[in-house]
């Protein structure tokens, strides 16, 4: 079995090889979606969810904190951005501002009360926040919608000084959604090979020494989890503007397990990657499989039990372990050759 | 004044009392033991010391600063450090983080997230030099897991050094070694003892009569006897358990 710092990134460089083929897909998606006979809107949707699960995956893959109520930052980001729009002005960045302020503070809060647990009592208290937060967005009918939704939550335009540009076409916010992700992607690989994030994979592997090394595991347990609300609150705005409405069912425990599925088989738990993987898969099967029955999501879920079954690293554990049948042409350069 | 000390230390678990009114000092720059048989407080002793456990009464202090009832990160940052009598690892990486995440550099940067692990130059080479004290230097980029127990022993050893201790706490450390793995981590600890105060609990008589300068021995949560190895292996109590038997063979 592999693990993430199995895969972990000796060099220092900011973008890397997969990076690049990433913003490559992406440049693409628009071209690509039409050409396999799928739509423009999949490649939103895509693009949202793999923010929203890279930030899970700093939680869930990093630090094995198993959180089972996520959802609720995803709506909460998208109600946010929607009460922002209807209520404050109709403005792009003060409403992404308003969506990861609003799950950061919601996710601080959580996180403040989640930090000194572990185990199945976190994953329980996770689940308990999640459907507190589903439930006031069901009952608070003159503020939420109810189970309605917000409803007509507008596209703003994106503004650069005097430079703007509509998002009211799907392949503009798709682009904006494809940006925000590689930016995600960037920080969040930068962030998970820094001294910070190695110690949330230290807290995973060992709890216990990482507080006998002198590290307050309570703080960077809570800080992961806000850091991780705040991108799905990020998430969650994108979902607004997607949608063009905010919607209770992004907070319900359907959806919140959703992400977990997603991570576990693209392999959230052994590779960075992981939760790109898994969403994409996801939503590939399900519009592909859903094509051809109505029982996809049946069928999605006996390939998510194989995968935890036979395969529990997930596709970026097949596919680490595929690249690691291949002979090497040379000996990769040791980093401990070049500190000697 | 000594280094470490700790005062009537009492503490139960329920109606069982494991400690009884434990008093311990350790003296700067010496090697000091503990040991006695299995259940006779030992291990729990070494918990309240190092902040596991808080105690039900009594004081520990270091350098003259109470710290019984603080927490073990805290302690440990005081620089009170300790190795585990179960391996406790960071096993899913390599031997070098291990010892990377324990270095104070390391602790200095941790809220930094940005930077890279893996090209700081300055934390390789402290740990890499913690390796070569231990002699795993060699094995830096190895998967810890991949170790053998002897050298997973020795790799606790280098992660509580890397703390860069004002105090050294060892918890069995020849547990589960052979009798090679053993001589050279009695090689370590002689290696290890002129910059390093240290308190060792060991089964290993042979070893703890080599190594330490003073001895206490607990038994039924009770300090029974202490005072130099030679002393010692003439005291009654030593010699009336089974555990004299070792110190005379």
């Amino acid at each position: 079995m592999i693990s993430l710092s199995d895969i972990p990134a000796r060099p220092a460089a900011w973008i890397t090889l997969p990076m690049v083929v990433l913003a490559t897909v992406l440049l693409a998606t628009p071209w690509l979606l039409p050409a396999v006979g799928l739509y423009q809107y999949l490649g939103i949707e895509i693009a949202i969810w793999i923010i929203f699960a890279l930030g899970f995956n700093l939680l869930f893959g990093y630090t094995g904190l198993h959180s089972f109520g996520h959802g609720a930052y995803l709506g909460i980001g998208a109600y946010a951005f929607g009460l922002f729009q209807h209520n404050v002005a109709v403005s792009l960045w003060g409403g992404l501002l308003a969506a990861v302020l609003t799950a950061g503070v919601a996710g601080a809060l959580v996180g403040a009360f989640l930090s000194h647990r572990r185990g199945i009592y976190y994953a329980l208290l996770t689940i308990g926040f999640g459907q507190i937060f589903w439930f006031l967005a069901m009952k608070l009918h003159r503020v939420t919608g109810g189970e309605d939704g917000l409803l007509g939550i507008p596209r703003p335009p994106l503004t650069l000084g005097s430079w703007q540009v509509a998002l009211t076409d799907n392949r503009a916010l798709f682009y904006f959604a494809a940006a925000l992700l590689l930016i995600v992607v960037v920080l969040g690989w930068r962030l998970a090979n820094s001294p910070f994030g190695r110690v949330l994979q230290a807290i995973r592997q060992n709890e216990t020494r990482a507080r006998f090394v002198g590290y307050e595991v309570w703080r960077f347990k809570w800080a992961v989890f806000t850091l991780s609300a705040i991108l799905a609150g990020l998430a969650g705005s994108l979902l607004a503007m997607a949608q063009q409405g905010a919607y209770p069912d992004v907070m319900s425990l359907h959806q919140s397990g959703l992400v977990v599925m997603m991570v576990l088989v693209g392999g959230g738990l052994v590779s960075f990657w992981g939760p790109v993987l898994g969403v994409v898969f996801y939503f590939v099967a399900r519009d592909v499989l859903g094509g051809l029955t109505e029982t996809w999501l049946l069928w999605y879920g006996l390939i998510f039990m194989a995968m935890v079954i036979l395969r529990p690293e997930g596709l970026a554990g097949m596919l680490h372990g595929l690249s690691r049948r291949r002979p090497r042409l040379q000996p990769a350069p040791a980093p401990a050759t070049e500190a000697a | 004044m000594a280094l470490f000390e700790a005062r009537n230390i009492h503490k139960r678990f329920g109606s069982r009392v494991v400690l009884e009114n434990i008093s311990l000092s350790f003296e700067a720059g010496q090697v000091s033991g503990i040991m006695g048989p299995n259940g006779a407080g030992k291990s729990t002793c070494f918990h309240v010391l190092t902040g596991q456990h808080k105690p039900d009464r009594g004081e520990v202090t270091f350098d003259g600063q109470r710290i019984s009832g603080l927490p073990p990160q805290r302690i440990a940052r005081m620089g009170v450090s300790r190795s585990f009598q179960l391996m406790n690892l960071f096993d899913d990486t390599v031997v070098i983080e291990n010892v990377m995440l324990a270095l104070p550099a390391f602790r200095a940067r941790r809220l930094h997230a940005m930077a890279a692990v893996f090209s700081d130059r300055v934390l390789i080479d402290q740990a890499l030099a913690v390796l070569d004290q231990v002699g795993l230097a060699g094995r830096a980029w190895d998967a810890a897991a991949s170790l053998s127990y002897g050298d997973r022993r020795a790799l606790e050893i280098a992660v509580a050094l890397a703390a860069e201790p004002r105090i050294l706490f060892l918890d069995e450390p020849t547990s589960g070694l052979g009798i090679e793995a053993t001589r050279r981590l009695a090689q370590l600890v002689k290696r290890l003892r002129d910059r390093y105060t240290i308190v060792m609990i060991e089964h290993d008589m042979r070893f703890l009569f080599e190594l330490a300068d003073r001895i206490s021995v607990i038994h039924w949560g009770q300090v029974i006897a202490e005072g130099p190895p030679a002393q010692l292996a003439d005291n009654k109590w030593v010699r009336r358990s089974t555990l004299a038997e070792a110190t005379h063979a």
